[in-house]
């Protein structure tokens, strides 16, 4: 089963949100994709498989290779724009309740 | 995963409303907004200075990962013990307008709380613009990232 990842968590990463901004340019085989990092091929492979489950990015088959682009509907989602502004204060206030938590079994 | 912060933008109303239930009796939620040591391990920031009461003021000190100290700064306006802060916020050393916050704190169940916050911004596009400061943030970190890559690329 393909599991629905959260499109946010997926763009939280650093190295997915350069993959995404590499791919805004052009189609990208994962090989020529992993050549931009200095991490391995399979780390890539994991953040293009991580941004694909999230229906961001769209394959295509040319000969032999597999070419990544992104994809327009699952960029709609990010645009929206006041979903990182709300799991901004979510992630806060998260951190809240877990550090009162504790505060109030120490006391 | 269900969404426990709701954050609502009216349409052509200059506010934003931030709502969210804790797991946690009111007491303890108020606490985590008067107590300075504790506002410091929450919010990731040095409180300069807290003067949880009416007319006091504040001023808190984030880094960023560049290293870049920012500070914010309010007056309190009105405190009501476990009900109300009405306090401004300003963000030095930008041309973003001050703000004014009411924050409301509700207990649910002896166990249970909410917190409310109103924010009113000094114009509609003021408003939209604090808005999108976290969302232009994540790209810009996508612009710096594809920056490193094409310089590193210019060097090969």
């Amino acid at each position: 089963m393909k599991l629905r990842r959260d499109v946010f968590q997926a763009i939280a990463d650093p190295t997915r949100r350069a993959i995404v901004t590499l791919l805004a340019f052009q189609a990208m085989t994962p090989t020529s994709i992993a050549e931009n990092f200095n991490s391995t091929r399979q780390t890539i492979s994991k953040h293009i498989q991580i941004l694909n489950e999230c229906d961001l990015l769209k394959q295509e088959q040319r000969g032999r290779e597999i070419y990544y682009q992104l994809n327009p509907d699952g960029m709609k989602e990010i645009a929206d724009f006041i979903e990182p502004f709300r799991k901004m204060w979510d992630t806060r206030f998260n951190k809240l309740e877990e550090i009162m938590k504790k505060h109030q079994s120490n006391s | 995963m269900e969404q426990k912060t709701k954050v609502t933008a009216p349409e052509g109303a200059q506010e934003v409303w931030i709502k969210r239930e804790f797991d946690l009796p009111l007491n303890l939620l108020f606490k985590a907004y008067t107590e300075p040591e504790l506002v410091a391990q929450w919010m990731g920031t040095k409180v300069l200075k807290l003067e949880s009461k009416r007319h006091g003021s504040y001023q808190f000190e984030t880094t960023d990962p560049k290293g870049n100290a920012h500070r914010f700064n309010g007056t309190i306006h009105e405190f009501k013990p476990e009900k109300q802060i009405v306090r401004t916020f300003e963000m030095e050393n930008t041309s973003f307008p001050i703000q004014l916050e009411y924050l409301t704190f509700e207990e649910l169940t002896p166990t249970t709380s909410k917190l409310i916050i109103q924010i009113v911004y000094k114009s509609l596009s003021d408003r939209d613009n604090m808005l999108k400061l976290p969302f232009a943030f994540g790209i810009n970190m996508a612009h710096d990232r594809l920056q490193k890559i094409v310089s590193r690329l210019n060097q090969e």
